[in-house]
Protein backbone atom coordinates (compact mmCIF):
# COMPACT_ATOMS: atom_id res chain seq x y z
CA UNK A 1 0.00 0.00 0.00
CA UNK A 2 2.70 1.89 0.69
CA UNK A 3 5.19 1.28 -1.86
CA UNK A 4 1.44 2.45 -3.94
CA UNK A 5 2.06 6.10 -2.75
CA UNK A 6 5.44 6.24 -3.25
CA UNK A 7 4.98 5.44 -7.10
CA UNK A 8 2.05 7.72 -7.24
CA UNK A 9 3.96 10.62 -6.60
CA UNK A 10 7.67 10.21 -7.89
CA UNK A 11 8.20 8.96 -11.21
CA UNK A 12 10.12 5.52 -11.40
CA UNK A 13 13.08 7.95 -13.00
CA UNK A 14 13.42 10.31 -10.00
CA UNK A 15 12.95 7.04 -7.47
CA UNK A 16 16.39 5.52 -9.59
CA UNK A 17 17.84 8.93 -9.12
CA UNK A 18 17.41 8.78 -5.56
CA UNK A 19 18.51 5.46 -4.86
CA UNK A 20 21.85 5.98 -6.72
CA UNK A 21 22.46 9.14 -4.41
CA UNK A 22 21.50 6.68 -1.03
CA UNK A 23 24.98 4.81 -2.13
CA UNK A 24 27.45 7.66 -1.86
CA UNK A 25 26.33 7.54 1.57
CA UNK A 26 27.08 5.61 5.05
CA UNK A 27 23.46 6.17 6.22
CA UNK A 28 20.71 7.03 3.70
CA UNK A 29 19.44 10.26 5.24
CA UNK A 30 22.47 12.15 3.64
CA UNK A 31 20.52 11.57 0.67
CA UNK A 32 17.48 14.05 1.76
CA UNK A 33 18.46 17.19 0.15
CA UNK A 34 20.14 15.81 -3.49
CA UNK A 35 16.46 14.23 -3.16
CA UNK A 36 14.18 16.61 -2.77
CA UNK A 37 16.22 18.85 -5.59
CA UNK A 38 15.69 15.67 -7.81
CA UNK A 39 11.85 15.75 -6.75
CA UNK A 40 11.80 19.60 -6.83
CA UNK A 41 13.05 19.73 -10.81
CA UNK A 42 10.02 19.15 -13.00
CA UNK A 43 7.48 20.31 -9.71
CA UNK A 44 9.69 23.62 -9.40
CA UNK A 45 8.62 23.33 -5.62
CA UNK A 46 8.25 20.70 -2.64
CA UNK A 47 4.48 19.46 -1.78
CA UNK A 48 3.31 17.74 1.40
CA UNK A 49 2.69 14.17 -0.31
CA UNK A 50 6.48 14.86 -2.18
CA UNK A 51 7.71 15.09 1.87
CA UNK A 52 6.24 11.95 2.54
CA UNK A 53 7.20 9.80 -0.30
CA UNK A 54 10.94 11.12 0.23
CA UNK A 55 10.08 9.97 3.74
CA UNK A 56 9.11 6.43 2.75
CA UNK A 57 12.31 5.99 0.18
CA UNK A 58 14.50 6.91 2.41
CA UNK A 59 13.40 4.94 5.26
CA UNK A 60 13.47 8.03 7.42
CA UNK A 61 10.44 9.62 9.60
CA UNK A 62 8.73 12.63 7.23
CA UNK A 63 9.35 15.00 10.31
CA UNK A 64 13.50 14.68 8.92
CA UNK A 65 12.79 15.79 5.53
CA UNK A 66 10.26 18.60 6.78
CA UNK A 67 12.67 20.28 8.56
CA UNK A 68 15.47 20.05 6.18
CA UNK A 69 12.83 21.39 3.26
CA UNK A 70 12.30 24.25 5.32
CA UNK A 71 15.99 25.15 6.53
CA UNK A 72 17.60 25.57 2.61
CA UNK A 73 16.76 28.35 1.07
CA UNK A 74 16.90 26.42 -2.82
CA UNK A 75 14.09 24.38 -1.92
CA UNK A 76 10.66 26.18 -2.07
CA UNK A 77 7.74 25.35 -0.34
CA UNK A 78 5.19 26.71 -2.37
CA UNK A 79 5.24 27.43 -5.97
CA UNK A 80 7.73 29.61 -7.84
CA UNK A 81 7.83 31.02 -11.63
CA UNK A 82 9.12 28.96 -14.59
CA UNK A 83 12.29 30.71 -14.16
CA UNK A 84 14.01 31.64 -10.90
CA UNK A 85 15.86 35.21 -10.90
CA UNK A 86 18.81 35.22 -7.87
CA UNK A 87 20.12 38.77 -7.80
CA UNK A 88 23.67 39.03 -5.35
CA UNK A 89 23.52 41.82 -2.73
CA UNK A 90 26.24 40.97 -0.94
CA UNK A 91 28.73 43.33 0.03
CA UNK A 92 30.77 44.12 -3.32
CA UNK A 93 27.57 43.81 -5.71
CA UNK A 94 26.21 46.66 -3.22
CA UNK A 95 29.59 48.81 -3.49
CA UNK A 96 29.42 48.56 -7.39
CA UNK A 97 25.50 49.26 -7.20
CA UNK A 98 23.35 45.70 -7.31
CA UNK A 99 20.40 48.19 -6.30
CA UNK A 100 20.32 49.72 -9.38
CA UNK A 101 20.56 46.45 -11.06
CA UNK A 102 17.24 45.44 -8.62
CA UNK A 103 15.23 48.43 -9.83
CA UNK A 104 15.83 47.75 -12.86
CA UNK A 105 14.59 44.09 -12.58
CA UNK A 106 11.32 45.53 -10.21
CA UNK A 107 10.49 47.72 -12.80
CA UNK A 108 10.45 45.27 -15.91
CA UNK A 109 8.81 42.41 -13.77
CA UNK A 110 6.57 44.92 -11.97
CA UNK A 111 7.53 42.51 -8.77
CA UNK A 112 9.05 42.72 -5.65
CA UNK A 113 11.70 40.48 -4.40
CA UNK A 114 10.15 37.14 -3.29
CA UNK A 115 7.22 37.78 -5.31
CA UNK A 116 6.13 35.78 -8.57
CA UNK A 117 4.68 37.08 -12.01
CA UNK A 118 1.55 37.16 -12.79
CA UNK A 119 2.27 35.07 -15.64
CA UNK A 120 4.61 32.75 -13.83
CA UNK A 121 7.51 33.16 -15.76
CA UNK A 122 9.79 34.87 -12.80
CA UNK A 123 10.27 34.71 -9.45
CA UNK A 124 12.94 37.29 -8.02
CA UNK A 125 14.66 36.39 -4.98
CA UNK A 126 17.96 37.60 -3.07
CA UNK A 127 21.21 35.34 -3.01
CA UNK A 128 24.34 36.13 -1.22
CA UNK A 129 27.67 36.18 -2.63
CA UNK A 130 27.88 34.24 -6.29
CA UNK A 131 31.65 34.52 -5.82
CA UNK A 132 32.49 36.48 -8.76
CA UNK A 133 33.21 39.90 -6.98
CA UNK A 134 35.39 40.70 -10.16
CA UNK A 135 32.49 40.46 -12.34
CA UNK A 136 30.16 42.19 -10.35
CA UNK A 137 26.99 42.56 -10.18
CA UNK A 138 26.27 39.45 -10.79
CA UNK A 139 22.61 37.13 -11.09
CA UNK A 140 21.39 34.03 -11.51
CA UNK A 141 18.49 32.17 -13.87
CA UNK A 142 17.97 29.36 -13.13
CA UNK A 143 21.45 27.46 -13.22
CA UNK A 144 22.49 30.30 -15.11
CA UNK A 145 24.93 32.72 -13.68
CA UNK A 146 25.53 36.65 -15.59
CA UNK A 147 28.08 38.73 -14.87
CA UNK A 148 28.87 42.40 -15.44
CA UNK A 149 25.56 42.97 -15.64
CA UNK A 150 24.32 46.48 -17.10
CA UNK A 151 20.81 48.12 -17.80
CA UNK A 152 20.69 46.79 -21.31
CA UNK A 153 22.33 43.11 -20.25
CA UNK A 154 19.20 42.75 -17.94
CA UNK A 155 16.40 43.37 -20.32
CA UNK A 156 17.96 40.92 -23.04
CA UNK A 157 18.94 38.27 -20.44
CA UNK A 158 15.05 38.57 -19.26
CA UNK A 159 13.76 38.07 -23.14
CA UNK A 160 15.77 35.35 -23.76
CA UNK A 161 13.49 33.17 -21.20
CA UNK A 162 10.51 34.17 -22.54
CA UNK B 1 59.64 42.04 -15.04
CA UNK B 2 56.07 41.25 -15.84
CA UNK B 3 54.91 40.22 -11.91
CA UNK B 4 51.68 38.79 -13.67
CA UNK B 5 53.62 35.82 -15.70
CA UNK B 6 52.92 32.25 -13.94
CA UNK B 7 56.07 30.45 -13.52
CA UNK B 8 56.08 26.74 -12.06
CA UNK B 9 58.73 27.69 -9.76
CA UNK B 10 56.67 30.63 -8.05
CA UNK B 11 52.70 29.99 -8.69
CA UNK B 12 52.34 26.54 -7.45
CA UNK B 13 48.68 26.60 -7.68
CA UNK B 14 48.28 28.85 -10.61
CA UNK B 15 50.94 28.10 -12.96
CA UNK B 16 49.14 25.74 -15.51
CA UNK B 17 46.62 27.84 -16.19
CA UNK B 18 45.83 29.41 -19.40
CA UNK B 19 45.37 33.02 -20.00
CA UNK B 20 41.53 33.01 -20.20
CA UNK B 21 41.53 30.77 -17.46
CA UNK B 22 39.69 27.79 -19.37
CA UNK B 23 39.28 24.53 -17.77
CA UNK B 24 42.40 21.94 -17.55
CA UNK B 25 41.38 18.71 -18.64
CA UNK B 26 43.49 15.76 -17.68
CA UNK B 27 45.57 14.98 -20.84
CA UNK B 28 46.81 18.87 -20.61
CA UNK B 29 47.42 18.41 -16.68
CA UNK B 30 49.28 15.18 -16.94
CA UNK B 31 51.62 17.26 -19.96
CA UNK B 32 51.90 19.49 -17.56
CA UNK B 33 53.46 17.45 -14.49
CA UNK B 34 49.78 16.87 -13.25
CA UNK B 35 48.92 13.57 -11.10
CA UNK B 36 53.40 13.27 -10.82
CA UNK B 37 52.97 14.22 -7.18
CA UNK B 38 50.31 11.30 -7.10
CA UNK B 39 52.82 8.90 -8.49
CA UNK B 40 55.48 9.95 -5.88
CA UNK B 41 52.91 9.37 -2.74
CA UNK B 42 51.86 6.54 -3.05
CA UNK B 43 55.04 4.42 -4.99
CA UNK B 44 57.36 6.01 -2.92
CA UNK B 45 56.53 7.80 0.23
CA UNK B 46 54.25 6.07 3.27
CA UNK B 47 51.25 7.93 4.43
CA UNK B 48 53.56 9.06 7.87
CA UNK B 49 56.20 10.69 5.63
CA UNK B 50 53.19 12.44 3.68
CA UNK B 51 52.01 13.68 6.94
CA UNK B 52 55.50 15.04 8.26
CA UNK B 53 55.96 16.68 4.74
CA UNK B 54 52.94 18.74 5.14
CA UNK B 55 53.68 19.17 8.86
CA UNK B 56 57.54 20.45 7.69
CA UNK B 57 56.30 22.65 5.34
CA UNK B 58 53.77 24.18 7.94
CA UNK B 59 50.94 24.88 5.29
CA UNK B 60 47.89 26.58 7.14
CA UNK B 61 44.35 26.00 5.96
CA UNK B 62 43.14 28.53 3.42
CA UNK B 63 39.60 28.58 4.48
CA UNK B 64 40.16 31.73 6.96
CA UNK B 65 40.87 30.07 10.04
CA UNK B 66 44.74 29.11 9.19
CA UNK B 67 44.74 26.45 11.70
CA UNK B 68 47.83 24.48 10.71
CA UNK B 69 47.09 21.74 7.93
CA UNK B 70 49.88 19.21 8.75
CA UNK B 71 48.92 18.91 12.61
CA UNK B 72 45.53 18.13 11.70
CA UNK B 73 46.42 15.35 9.53
CA UNK B 74 48.54 13.51 12.09
CA UNK B 75 45.21 14.06 14.58
CA UNK B 76 42.93 12.16 12.26
CA UNK B 77 45.65 9.87 11.26
CA UNK B 78 46.83 8.59 14.73
CA UNK B 79 42.75 9.36 15.97
CA UNK B 80 42.03 5.48 17.11
CA UNK B 81 38.03 5.90 17.80
CA UNK B 82 37.17 3.77 14.33
CA UNK B 83 39.19 2.27 11.36
CA UNK B 84 36.80 4.18 8.97
CA UNK B 85 37.71 7.91 8.55
CA UNK B 86 36.72 10.35 6.18
CA UNK B 87 37.98 13.35 4.11
CA UNK B 88 36.01 16.33 3.36
CA UNK B 89 36.64 19.45 1.11
CA UNK B 90 34.55 22.13 2.13
CA UNK B 91 33.87 23.93 -0.98
CA UNK B 92 30.75 25.83 0.32
CA UNK B 93 32.35 29.18 -0.41
CA UNK B 94 29.54 31.70 0.07
CA UNK B 95 31.28 34.67 1.85
CA UNK B 96 30.37 37.55 0.43
CA UNK B 97 33.73 39.01 -1.22
CA UNK B 98 35.39 35.87 -1.72
CA UNK B 99 36.11 34.03 -5.03
CA UNK B 100 39.11 32.21 -5.12
CA UNK B 101 37.87 28.79 -4.62
CA UNK B 102 35.20 29.01 -7.57
CA UNK B 103 38.44 29.90 -9.67
CA UNK B 104 40.22 26.92 -8.86
CA UNK B 105 37.50 23.96 -9.17
CA UNK B 106 36.39 25.88 -12.12
CA UNK B 107 39.46 26.29 -13.87
CA UNK B 108 41.83 23.26 -12.41
CA UNK B 109 39.45 20.73 -10.93
CA UNK B 110 42.62 18.23 -11.21
CA UNK B 111 44.80 20.01 -8.92
CA UNK B 112 42.57 19.61 -6.22
CA UNK B 113 41.35 16.05 -7.16
CA UNK B 114 45.19 14.78 -7.36
CA UNK B 115 45.51 16.79 -3.57
CA UNK B 116 42.54 15.06 -2.56
CA UNK B 117 43.63 12.00 -3.28
CA UNK B 118 46.89 12.31 -1.72
CA UNK B 119 45.25 13.50 1.37
CA UNK B 120 43.66 10.40 1.62
CA UNK B 121 46.10 8.30 1.02
CA UNK B 122 48.11 10.14 4.14
CA UNK B 123 44.97 9.59 5.75
CA UNK B 124 44.14 6.29 4.80
CA UNK B 125 40.94 6.91 4.20
CA UNK B 126 38.48 5.14 1.29
CA UNK B 127 35.89 7.80 0.42
CA UNK B 128 35.83 11.09 0.08
CA UNK B 129 33.59 14.11 -0.71
CA UNK B 130 33.27 17.72 -1.44
CA UNK B 131 31.01 19.65 -0.17
CA UNK B 132 30.06 21.79 -3.00
CA UNK B 133 27.92 25.10 -2.66
CA UNK B 134 24.86 24.70 -4.57
CA UNK B 135 25.31 27.76 -6.99
CA UNK B 136 28.62 26.64 -8.27
CA UNK B 137 26.69 24.94 -11.38
CA UNK B 138 30.08 25.03 -13.70
CA UNK B 139 32.57 24.02 -10.52
CA UNK B 140 30.39 21.40 -10.34
CA UNK B 141 30.24 20.41 -13.85
CA UNK B 142 34.22 20.81 -14.30
CA UNK B 143 34.73 18.69 -11.47
CA UNK B 144 32.58 15.95 -12.27
CA UNK B 145 33.89 15.83 -15.52
CA UNK B 146 37.39 15.57 -13.92
CA UNK B 147 36.26 12.78 -11.02
CA UNK B 148 34.92 10.56 -14.63
CA UNK B 149 38.39 11.50 -15.97
CA UNK B 150 40.29 10.48 -12.93
CA UNK B 151 38.57 7.10 -12.45
CA UNK B 152 39.70 6.41 -15.91
CA UNK B 153 42.85 6.70 -15.74
CA UNK B 154 42.73 4.35 -12.69
CA UNK B 155 43.57 7.56 -10.34
CA UNK B 156 40.64 7.09 -8.51
CA UNK B 157 38.38 3.61 -7.30
CA UNK B 158 39.91 0.15 -6.20
CA UNK B 159 43.59 -0.36 -6.59
CA UNK B 160 45.05 3.11 -7.82
CA UNK B 161 48.03 2.90 -9.59
CA UNK B 162 48.10 -0.71 -8.56
CA UNK B 163 49.42 -0.05 -4.77
CA UNK B 164 46.26 -1.24 -3.23
CA UNK B 165 45.18 1.65 -2.19
CA UNK B 166 41.32 2.63 -2.82
CA UNK B 167 39.35 5.78 -2.69
CA UNK B 168 36.05 6.63 -4.00
CA UNK B 169 35.33 10.75 -3.96
CA UNK B 170 31.41 11.85 -3.99
CA UNK B 171 30.20 15.17 -4.71
CA UNK B 172 27.81 16.64 -2.62
CA UNK B 173 26.25 19.90 -3.63
CA UNK B 174 24.36 22.47 -0.65
CA UNK B 175 21.02 23.59 -1.01
CA UNK B 176 21.76 27.25 -0.18
CA UNK B 177 23.09 28.28 3.29
CA UNK B 178 26.10 30.56 4.42
CA UNK B 179 26.61 28.90 7.60
CA UNK B 180 27.31 25.29 5.91
CA UNK B 181 30.99 26.79 5.30
CA UNK B 182 31.28 26.33 9.05
CA UNK B 183 32.94 23.00 9.45
CA UNK B 184 30.98 21.04 12.03
CA UNK B 185 27.69 22.64 10.66
CA UNK B 186 29.03 21.06 7.39
CA UNK B 187 28.91 17.68 8.89
CA UNK B 188 25.38 18.01 9.58
CA UNK B 189 24.42 19.43 6.25
CA UNK B 190 26.22 16.30 4.50
CA UNK B 191 24.32 14.17 6.80
CA UNK B 192 21.70 15.17 5.82
CA UNK B 193 20.17 17.37 8.85
CA UNK B 194 19.63 20.93 9.44
CA UNK B 195 22.94 22.59 8.82
CA UNK B 196 23.39 23.85 12.58
CA UNK B 197 26.86 23.77 14.52
CA UNK B 198 28.00 21.28 16.53
CA UNK B 199 29.42 21.43 20.03
CA UNK B 200 33.13 21.44 20.14
CA UNK B 201 34.76 19.83 21.81
CA UNK B 202 34.45 16.82 20.39
CA UNK B 203 36.33 18.17 17.07
CA UNK B 204 35.95 16.76 14.06
CA UNK B 205 39.42 15.06 13.89
CA UNK B 206 37.78 12.68 16.48
CA UNK B 207 33.98 12.44 16.26
CA UNK B 208 32.86 14.06 12.56
CA UNK B 209 30.96 12.67 9.45
CA UNK B 210 28.67 9.37 11.15
CA UNK B 211 30.91 9.73 14.34
CA UNK B 212 33.95 9.09 12.57
CA UNK B 213 37.02 10.87 13.00
CA UNK B 214 37.10 13.30 9.56
CA UNK B 215 39.61 15.50 8.33
CA UNK B 216 38.07 19.05 6.62
CA UNK B 217 39.90 20.80 4.61
CA UNK B 218 39.34 23.94 1.99
CA UNK B 219 39.44 23.64 -1.77
CA UNK B 220 42.77 26.04 -2.07
CA UNK B 221 44.19 23.85 1.14
CA UNK B 222 44.18 20.75 -0.59
CA UNK B 223 44.92 22.50 -4.15
CA UNK B 224 48.60 23.16 -2.22
CA UNK B 225 49.44 19.25 -1.88
CA UNK B 226 50.60 18.81 -4.51
CA UNK B 227 53.19 21.30 -5.50
CA UNK B 228 54.52 20.68 -1.51
CA UNK B 229 54.91 16.83 -2.29
CA UNK B 230 56.19 17.58 -5.86
CA UNK B 231 58.69 20.33 -4.74
CA UNK B 232 59.16 19.47 -1.11
CA UNK B 233 58.81 21.48 2.13
CA UNK B 234 61.82 23.76 1.94
CA UNK B 235 61.10 25.17 -1.54
CA UNK B 236 57.49 25.78 -0.21
CA UNK B 237 58.52 27.87 2.90
CA UNK B 238 61.11 29.61 0.46
CA UNK B 239 57.72 30.69 -1.67
CA UNK B 240 56.81 33.18 0.68
CA UNK B 241 57.98 36.31 2.01
CA UNK B 242 56.75 36.31 5.36
CA UNK B 243 56.51 33.68 8.05
CA UNK B 244 53.40 32.13 6.94
CA UNK B 245 55.04 29.61 4.25
CA UNK B 246 53.77 29.12 0.58
CA UNK B 247 51.58 31.51 -1.85
CA UNK B 248 47.87 32.67 -1.52
CA UNK B 249 45.37 33.46 -3.39
CA UNK B 250 44.44 36.98 -3.33
CA UNK B 251 42.79 39.90 -5.18
CA UNK B 252 40.98 42.66 -4.71
CA UNK B 253 37.35 43.90 -5.82
CA UNK B 254 35.14 46.77 -5.63
CA UNK B 255 35.59 49.98 -7.72
CA UNK B 256 39.61 49.42 -8.38
CA UNK B 257 40.26 49.42 -12.18
CA UNK B 258 41.03 45.11 -12.39
CA UNK B 259 39.26 43.45 -10.17
CA UNK B 260 40.51 39.47 -10.24
CA UNK B 261 42.14 37.74 -8.09
CA UNK B 262 46.15 36.14 -7.93
CA UNK B 263 48.34 33.86 -6.94
CA UNK B 264 51.03 35.55 -4.60
CA UNK B 265 53.59 35.10 -1.91
CA UNK B 266 52.63 35.80 1.76
CA UNK B 267 53.67 39.04 3.36
CA UNK B 268 52.61 40.93 -0.53
CA UNK B 269 51.56 44.31 0.92
CA UNK B 270 48.05 44.90 0.20
CA UNK B 271 49.07 48.20 -1.54
CA UNK B 272 50.63 46.59 -4.03
CA UNK B 273 48.01 43.85 -4.98
CA UNK B 274 45.67 47.32 -5.26
CA UNK B 275 48.20 49.10 -7.20
CA UNK B 276 50.02 46.46 -8.51
CA UNK B 277 47.63 44.07 -9.97
CA UNK B 278 44.14 46.38 -9.37
CA UNK B 279 46.20 48.66 -11.03
CA UNK B 280 44.54 51.00 -8.17
CA UNK B 281 40.99 53.23 -7.87
CA UNK B 282 38.78 53.77 -10.63
CA UNK B 283 38.78 57.37 -11.92
CA UNK B 284 36.92 59.30 -9.48
CA UNK B 285 37.07 57.13 -6.68
CA UNK B 286 39.38 57.03 -3.89
CA UNK B 287 40.10 54.19 -1.08
CA UNK B 288 38.37 55.27 2.34
CA UNK B 289 38.00 51.29 3.65
CA UNK B 290 38.70 47.92 2.96
CA UNK B 291 38.37 44.31 4.13
CA UNK B 292 41.31 41.60 3.87
CA UNK B 293 39.50 38.99 3.40
CA UNK B 294 35.80 38.66 3.26
CA UNK B 295 32.56 40.35 4.57
CA UNK B 296 33.59 39.04 8.20
CA UNK B 297 36.81 40.69 8.85
CA UNK B 298 37.20 44.03 10.34
CA UNK B 299 37.23 47.04 8.22
CA UNK B 300 40.84 48.67 7.61
CA UNK B 301 41.62 52.55 6.22
CA UNK B 302 43.85 53.88 3.99
CA UNK B 303 46.63 53.95 6.40
CA UNK B 304 47.04 50.31 6.57
CA UNK B 305 47.57 49.39 3.03
CA UNK B 306 51.41 48.73 3.38
CA UNK B 307 50.55 45.47 5.79
CA UNK B 308 52.22 42.31 4.54
CA UNK B 309 49.36 39.92 3.83
CA UNK B 310 49.80 37.36 6.40
CA UNK B 311 48.19 36.12 9.62
CA UNK B 312 50.04 37.59 11.39
CA UNK B 313 50.40 40.71 10.54
CA UNK B 314 47.01 41.63 9.46
CA UNK B 315 46.08 40.16 13.17
CA UNK B 316 48.36 43.23 14.36
CA UNK B 317 46.68 45.74 12.68
CA UNK B 318 43.63 44.47 14.35
CA UNK B 319 41.34 42.45 11.23
CA UNK B 320 42.02 39.21 10.14
CA UNK B 321 43.49 37.66 7.11
CA UNK B 322 40.25 35.54 6.33
CA UNK B 323 40.54 34.28 2.83
CA UNK B 324 42.93 37.17 1.57
CA UNK B 325 40.39 38.37 -0.83
CA UNK B 326 39.81 41.83 -0.45
CA UNK B 327 37.59 44.66 -0.93
CA UNK B 328 38.07 48.06 -1.39
CA UNK B 329 35.26 50.88 0.07
CA UNK B 330 35.44 53.90 -1.86
CA UNK B 331 34.52 57.53 -1.22
CA UNK B 332 30.58 57.17 -2.09
CA UNK B 333 29.88 54.66 0.00
CA UNK B 334 28.28 55.79 3.45
CA UNK B 335 29.96 53.22 5.50
CA UNK B 336 26.25 52.88 7.92
CA UNK B 337 24.55 51.60 4.69
CA UNK B 338 27.35 49.37 4.20
CA UNK B 339 27.37 47.71 7.45
CA UNK B 340 23.26 47.89 7.16
CA UNK B 341 24.02 45.47 3.73
CA UNK B 342 26.48 43.33 5.75
CA UNK B 343 24.37 42.65 8.97
CA UNK B 344 21.55 41.87 6.85
CA UNK B 345 23.50 39.19 4.95
CA UNK B 346 24.33 37.70 8.66
CA UNK B 347 21.28 37.76 9.88
CA UNK B 348 19.64 36.44 6.98
CA UNK B 349 22.01 33.72 7.08
CA UNK B 350 22.03 32.81 11.19
CA UNK B 351 20.84 29.22 11.33
CA UNK B 352 18.61 30.31 14.34
CA UNK B 353 20.20 27.67 16.67
CA UNK B 354 21.56 30.03 19.59
CA UNK B 355 19.50 32.97 21.30
CA UNK B 356 22.15 36.02 20.98
CA UNK B 357 22.79 35.23 17.03
CA UNK B 358 19.25 34.55 15.92
CA UNK B 359 17.78 37.86 18.50
CA UNK B 360 20.65 40.15 18.05
CA UNK B 361 21.47 40.14 14.33
CA UNK B 362 18.05 41.16 13.81
CA UNK B 363 18.18 44.25 16.39
CA UNK B 364 21.48 45.22 15.05
CA UNK B 365 19.76 45.28 11.74
CA UNK B 366 16.88 47.31 13.00
CA UNK B 367 19.30 50.08 14.70
CA UNK B 368 21.66 50.06 11.45
CA UNK B 369 18.16 50.57 9.63
CA UNK B 370 16.89 53.53 11.31
CA UNK B 371 20.96 55.23 11.59
CA UNK B 372 20.92 54.66 7.86
CA UNK B 373 17.88 56.89 7.31
CA UNK B 374 19.17 59.25 9.73
CA UNK B 375 15.96 58.55 12.19
CA UNK B 376 18.32 56.86 15.32
CA UNK B 377 17.88 57.42 18.50
CA UNK B 378 20.39 59.14 21.31
CA UNK B 379 21.93 55.85 22.58
CA UNK B 380 21.66 53.66 19.10
CA UNK B 381 26.13 53.43 18.86
CA UNK B 382 26.30 52.31 22.64
CA UNK B 383 23.25 49.89 22.26
CA UNK B 384 25.38 48.59 19.07
CA UNK B 385 28.60 48.14 20.67
CA UNK B 386 26.61 46.72 23.26
CA UNK B 387 24.91 43.88 21.29
CA UNK B 388 28.73 43.62 19.73
CA UNK B 389 30.00 42.52 23.39
CA UNK B 390 26.85 40.17 23.66
CA UNK B 391 27.47 38.59 20.18
CA UNK B 392 31.81 38.25 20.61
CA UNK B 393 33.45 35.33 20.67
CA UNK B 394 32.71 32.89 23.28
CA UNK B 395 29.02 34.42 24.03
CA UNK B 396 27.77 32.03 20.74
CA UNK B 397 27.63 28.96 19.64
CA UNK B 398 29.41 29.05 16.68
CA UNK B 399 31.73 31.86 15.16
CA UNK B 400 29.17 33.39 12.55
CA UNK B 401 28.09 36.03 15.38
CA UNK B 402 31.27 37.25 16.32
CA UNK B 403 32.16 37.13 12.61
CA UNK B 404 29.70 39.81 12.22
CA UNK B 405 30.75 41.81 14.85
CA UNK B 406 33.85 42.88 13.50
CA UNK B 407 32.93 44.83 10.59
CA UNK B 408 29.96 46.73 12.88
CA UNK B 409 32.83 47.21 15.55
CA UNK B 410 35.71 48.08 13.06
CA UNK B 411 33.23 50.36 11.15
CA UNK B 412 31.93 52.44 13.97
CA UNK B 413 35.62 52.33 15.63
CA UNK B 414 36.91 54.22 12.35
CA UNK B 415 33.49 56.03 11.10
CA UNK B 416 31.56 57.08 13.92
CA UNK B 417 30.86 60.52 12.72
CA UNK B 418 28.63 58.20 10.11
CA UNK B 419 26.66 56.99 12.69
CA UNK B 420 26.34 59.83 14.10
CA UNK B 421 24.90 61.79 11.75
CA UNK B 422 22.41 58.92 11.40
CA UNK B 423 20.85 60.07 14.68
CA UNK B 424 17.80 61.88 14.30
CA UNK B 425 18.40 65.79 15.73
CA UNK B 426 15.91 67.00 18.39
Amino acid sequence: MKKKYLDIVLTMEEQKRIFEEKKKYEYPQAAVIEALKIAQEKRKWISKDVIYAISEILSIPSVYVQEVATFYSQIFLEPVGRNVIRYCDSVVCYVVGYKKILSILEKYLKIKPGQTTIDNKFTLLPICCLGCCDRAPSMMVNEDTYFNLSDKKIVSILESYL
Amino acid sequence: MNKKIRKPESHPLTWRLKKNNSPIWINEYKLKNGYSALKKSLCKMSPVEIIDEIKKSELKGRGGAGFNTGMKWDMVSKSKISKTKYLVCNADEMEPGTFKDRLLMESIPHQLIEGMIIAAFALQVHCAYIFLRGEYIQALKNLKKSIFEAYKMGYLGKNILKTGFSLNIFIHTGAGRYICGEETALLNSLEGKRANPRFKPPFPVEIGLWGKPTCINNVETLSNVPGIISNGHIWYKNLSKSVDSGTKMMGFSGNVNTPGIWELPFGTTAREILEDYANGMKKGFQLKAWQPGGAGTDFLTPQHIDVPMDFENVSKIGSRLGTAVAMAVDNHINMVKLVYNIEKFFSRESCGWCTPCRDGLPWIVKILKSLSKKKGKEGDIELLEELSLSLSFGKTFCAHAPGAMEPLTSAIKYFRIEFERGIKLK
